[in-house]
């Protein structure tokens, strides 16, 4: 138990550690929710689907728990590069500690991460539609740091350096950011892409957000809540093995 | 306490370690001995259960590395040829983190860290960043976390590289302490044959993955009938300077340096 505590604590340290990073990871989804947000929100009202600032506010906030929560299982490669995976893969404690460790705190920085995107969306104007549901909101925050969390570190494992990391990138994150409805809403799609959409997990995480945080009607879950913690949960566990299985395959 | 059997680690087409078989005796100083690439970080690899051996057995205090990993773990310790420090935490943080993962009881742990960061000379610089530290001050902060558990078995992989005399010094006393009162089996390598022949009590060189001598510091001398170690290692392992391949991990260094403005 210690090791996954002192592991945890030590993704934790290395986050408040890099204040630079902090902000300059708050760039995109800033840039996403004022320029998408003002941009589109005319378009959005005549559409009669009401404030789009509102609807895209718990899509960025997902979003940025996505991308942080599978970097910092990407962040596995810099612990290879710099040798501190080393330390841990000979310390006595099994491999398993060690991933859910590095996992725990991997999505509790992306926690953060989401929490800090929140209050910056409130700043540009959002308003949750019941306080009493925010709590719940967050535990959707946690499922979907979480889950993400657990995939970067399976292929954080998988992969030797940073070639492949363009491609997973390009080919996996930002699939799985533009088909979650992140940008729009899930209902009344093509039939192909409203397929693609429900194999994406973040279509659950992002619309439990939804329905916890925004008015209905405007807005119309896609889902039920019950499907989406469902949903969810399975593929964190789902994750939780791939990536503790990679992970102990791991030899340098 | 360290036997290895008929040892063999392939990649791919190249063979790292062909065959190698030795043992070491519990509270002996074993110096492995050979140029670069010759075989020996994959040799400590294979016996600190980071690589899996193609083929051959090993022995660690009667344990497979292979089958008992924690177990095996538990009994030794280990400084890395390359760094294996967290940059952005402090060296106090360092200290600590290990000794968690390596189960040094909280009591002892406190004292045992400032008595090792004092020894090493890094007591004042506890609370820096290790991405502050020089070159050597960081080789030091490896060499007192290896140190910081009591390990059976300590394995050494060039830890002197980088160190000044000073520093190499403390730390060949310090090894030497440990193993006549603790009785600690050392197996190092390095490239300062002078120091294999102070600190060794036994000596292996292997040459392209075989080993090719074995014996103590005087038998080594005397079966190729030289004057000093430097000259028998010569005559056994040929004067023709090996290159490593820089490998992706050195090209992802590289490339970290660029991005971090060079201050990892």
């Amino acid at each position: 138990m210690s090791a996954i505590y002192i592991l945890w604590l030590r993704e934790l340290k290395r986050y408040t550690r890099s204040r630079a990073q902090i902000v300059a990871s708050l760039g995109q989804p800033v840039l996403y929710l004022l320029v998408l947000g003002f941009g589109l929100g005319p378009v959005f009202r005549r559409a009669g689907s009401g404030d789009y600032l509102q609807f895209v506010g718990p899509g960025v906030i997902g979003m940025t728990i996505l991308f942080s929560s599978i970097f910092s299982g990407l962040g596995l490669l810099w612990d290879r590069q710099f040798g501190f995976l080393k330390e841990t893969l000979v310390a006595p404690v099994p491999r398993l500690q060690i991933m859910i460790g590095k996992t725990l705190g991997g999505a509790t920085v992306s926690v953060i991460q989401g929490l800090l995107v929140t209050i910056v969306c409130v700043l540009a104007g959002f308003r949750p539609a019941n306080l009493w549901l925010v709590p719940i909101a967050i535990g959707f925050m946690a499922a979907i740091a979480v889950v993400f969390a657990a995939l970067g570190m399976a292929l954080g494992s998988s992969l030797q350096d940073m070639q492949g990391f363009q491609l997973i990138m390009n080919f996996l994150v930002m699939p799985i950011y533009f088909l979650s409805g992140a940008l729009f809403p899930l209902t009344g799609l093509p039939v192909a892409l409203a397929f693609l959409t429900r194999l994406d997990p973040l279509s659950y995480g992002i619309d439990g957000l939804r329905t916890m945080l925004l008015h209905q009607p405007p807005f119309q879950p896609a889902f039920h809540v019950a499907t989406n913690i469902a949903v969810l949960l399975c593929v964190a566990v789902a994750f939780l093995i791939a990536g503790a299985w990679r992970f102990s395959k791991i030899e340098i | 306490m360290i036997k290895a059997q008929n040892l063999v680690k392939t990649f791919g087409s190249f063979t790292a370690v062909k065959d190698v078989s030795f043992e070491v005796a519990t509270g002996e100083i074993f110096a492995f001995l050979g140029p670069n690439g010759a075989g020996k970080t994959t040799t400590i690899k294979m016996l600190t259960t980071l690589l899996r051996p193609t083929s051959g057995s090993i022995e660690l205090d009667g344990l497979d590395p292979q089958r008992h990993q924690n177990e095996a773990r538990r009994r030794f310790g280990i400084v890395f040829q390359d760094p294996s420090l967290d940059g952005d935490l402090t060296a106090w943080e360092n200290m600590e983190v290990h000794g968690v993962l390596y189960h040094v009881p909280h009591k002892v742990r406190r004292p045992r860290i400032e008595e090792l960061l004092k020894l090493f000379e890094l007591w004042e610089r506890k609370d820096d960043q290790v991405k502050k530290f020089s070159g050597g001050m960081k080789r030091r902060l490896e060499i007192a976390r290896g140190f910081l558990h009591t390990p059976k078995i300590l394995f050494l992989d060039e830890p002197t590289l980088g160190l000044d005399p000073q520093s190499r010094n403390q730390l060949w006393s310090h090894v030497k302490r440990v193993n006549e009162t603790e009785k600690v089996t050392v197996f190092l390598t390095t490239h300062y044959m002078d120091e294999a022949d102070r600190v060794a009590h036994r000596i292996g060189v292997i040459d392209h993955g075989k080993l090719v001598a074995q014996g103590t510091p005087k038998q080594i001398k005397e079966q190729t009938g030289t004057e000093n170690l430097e000259d028998a290692f010569l005559a056994l392992t040929g004067s023709t300077i090996r290159d490593e391949s820089a490998d992706s991990a050195d090209q992802l260094r590289q490339m970290a340096k660029m991005w971090s403005g060079g201050r990892r």
